[in-house]
């Protein structure tokens, strides 16, 4: 796909006020960065935000300075993509709690010093706080739409339920309105292997190197990232991908080296990973996705979430995804559905997994840009 | 609406301007996109087939994918002022269950199905000692999604059973209407509005 140079401004915003958060705390001087592309009109109503995953980044369509690859949704956004920024005013932040520019467990706190485990335990509606702050900041009182794959998708649903005059619709892509027992049990797995590198030091690791995100509990940030990374493939694509080919020899060594293909795909994806990303974070956001539970918020009726909004939903899975499964998408289907708010819904065929949402689905792109046309 | 399949017409042309709608079974949205342009509707869509569903968002319908046996629960009483089920009862594993369901959602319900009884096909059991194959019924029996088969008369005889009222009914050959009489033997297909 040809790519024309997007006009891109990255900027960073200290929050005026503190941020009271759902544990009870409020946290000062949160610092939320973000990248905006196209224009906002005059009436300031073609504004779509996107809501990123787990380990992402604002750097939605435009490079990673850190990493120098590409923006991580460039085949759908730019002009004349689906969300297409030469009719919409395009807003990606980095979520509270991250290490890509915005308020983390990495940042200094008051004393100066990094927060480490002392950054309080915060939620996904905490985030949403974070970016309707970055919203008003903006001047824009009502998206045209919010937009969100995996976690991203969590931030959509919890904008529209929690912030209900703030969007006129959702998009929530391969996602969930609740973790469940198995999707806390991965993330349980992941967490553990950080803490059980010795060189986590109970979060305080900062300053043991020169790049903060560098040192740390680098084997343990690895081990938790090549066991989520499973979770984002399907069984199928791995198969077609490595089946049971041998890396870079002819036989089995009788040893425990990476003989298989996918045990050396799994180790670069554990060791480039901790090049990009703070292994407090990945605790704290981690976290945050176990906490949510969006029928909890509301008296443990999901409708109940969905009460107060007007907005337009469009909620799409993929076939092959089985960490957030069809089903969850059904279940947040019907209560909207009992909620009596506008719903599409459509489980698209996909082979890669989780992860379908960031590749190439074309009737992925059909579905986005119809809706967001609405 | 005039390129509206015959039986689609005939419920576009009877739908109150600015209902709420859910068509079961919208296949491509044709009619939403009908009642949504033309009658200024609020224009749901349920759809089995994801290819449908992805055209129809893809439209800007408000379409989700699901099963009329499986997903009309979810809705709650009173839902919708019209509640429409085109040449899809035959389809479902429940027929009953799903009129009982359309009408909970619905304060009415348009329902269009084909004719078992008519004449063709008498003619094609009765000479040919075939399972028809004809203009509404073109798939051979072991490929056709259509399990329950009704007549008009067979038809009629359930709403009665089931105390359903019929508002209005009408009878189709191709895009020709049909008078009641004998509907039973001359229709291919028949539309009939629904009430509790």
């Amino acid at each position: 796909m040809a790519t024309a140079p997007i006009k891109t401004t990255t900027t960073v915003l200290d929050l005026p006020d503190p941020l009271s958060l759902d544990c009870g705390r409020s946290l000062e001087n949160v610092r939320i960065a973000y990248e905006t592309y196209g224009e906002l009109n005059a009436a300031r109503d073609n504004a779509i935000f996107i809501a990123h995953a787990l380990t992402g980044d604002h750097y939605v369509a435009s490079p990673n300075p850190i990493t120098g690859k590409p923006g991580w949704w460039l085949r759908m956004v730019g002009p004349g993509k689906p969300i297409d920024t030469d009719r919409f005013f395009v807003i990606c932040a980095n979520v509270l709690g991250s290490c890509m520019g915005s308020t983390g467990p990495a940042s200094s706190g008051p004393d100066g010093v990094p927060y480490a485990m002392d950054f309080p335990v915060i939620t996904i509606r905490d985030m949403v706080r974070g970016h309707v702050a970055l919203l008003d900041a903006l001047g824009i009182e009502r998206l045209h739409s919010v937009v969100g794959g995996s976690m991203g998708g969590m931030q959509a649903l919890s904008l529209a339920a929690n912030f209900p005059d703030r969007t006129a619709s959702a998009l929530i892509i391969a996602s969930t309105a609740r973790h469940s027992a198995q999707n806390i049990a991965f993330h349980e797995v992941g967490r553990q292997a950080i803490m059980a590198d010795p060189e986590w030091r109970e979060g305080n690791y900062y300053g043991h190197s020169e790049n903060a995100k560098k040192g740390g509990p680098e084997k343990g940030l690895a081990v938790a990232r090549m066991a989520a990374h499973i979770t984002y493939l399907s069984e199928t694509g791995l198969t077609e991908k490595f089946g049971r080919n041998l890396q870079d020899r002819a036989e089995k060594t009788f040893g425990f080296d990476a003989d298989f293909q996918v045990e050396s795909y799994l180790r670069h994806q554990g060791l480039s990973f901790t090049d990009r990303f703070d292994a407090n974070s990945y605790l704290y956001i981690t976290r945050a996705m176990d906490y949510f539970d969006l029928a909890e918020e509301h008296g443990g009726i999901l409708a109940s979430a969905f009460a107060q909004t007007d907005a337009r939903f469009c909620l799409i899975s993929f076939d092959t995804d089985w960490l957030y499964p069809t089903a969850e998408s059904r279940n947040i289907v019907h209560a909207l559905n009992a909620a009596g708010a506008p719903v599409s819904f459509v489980e698209l065929s996909a082979p890669f997994g989780h992860d379908s949402f960031l590749l190439d689905v074309p009737s992925l792109d059909r579905v986005i840009d119809g809706f967001l046309k609405q | 609406m005039n390129n509206l399949r015959p039986d689609l017409a005939v419920i576009a042309e009877n739908v109150a301007q600015q209902s709420r709608i859910l068509d079961v079974g919208c296949g491509d949205g044709t009619l939403l996109e009908a009642l949504r342009d033309k009658r200024d509707c609020d224009a749901r869509g349920m759809e089995i087939d994801s290819a449908n569903v992805a055209e129809c968002v893809g439209k800007g319908l408000s379409v989700i994918q699901g099963d009329a046996d499986r997903d009309l629960a979810f809705y709650p009483d009173g839902a919708f002022d019209y509640a429409i089920l085109s040449q899809t009862l035959q389809t479902t594993m429940r027929p009953a269950l799903v009129l009982r369901e359309l009408l909970r959602i619905g304060e009415r319900a348009f329902v269009s199905f084909p004719n078992f009884a008519h004449w063709r096909v008498r003619l094609s059991l009765l000479w040919g000692g075939r399972m028809p194959v004809t203009r509404q019924l073109p798939i051979k029996w072991y490929e056709t999604p259509n399990i329950h088969f009704s007549s008009i008369d067979d038809f009629r005889a359930l709403l009665s059973a089931m105390d359903i009222k019929v508002e209005n009914a009408w009878f189709l050959s191709g895009d020709k209407r049909r008078s009641p009489a004998a509907a039973n033997l001359r229709a291919e297909h028949a539309v009939f509005l629904l009430s509790k």
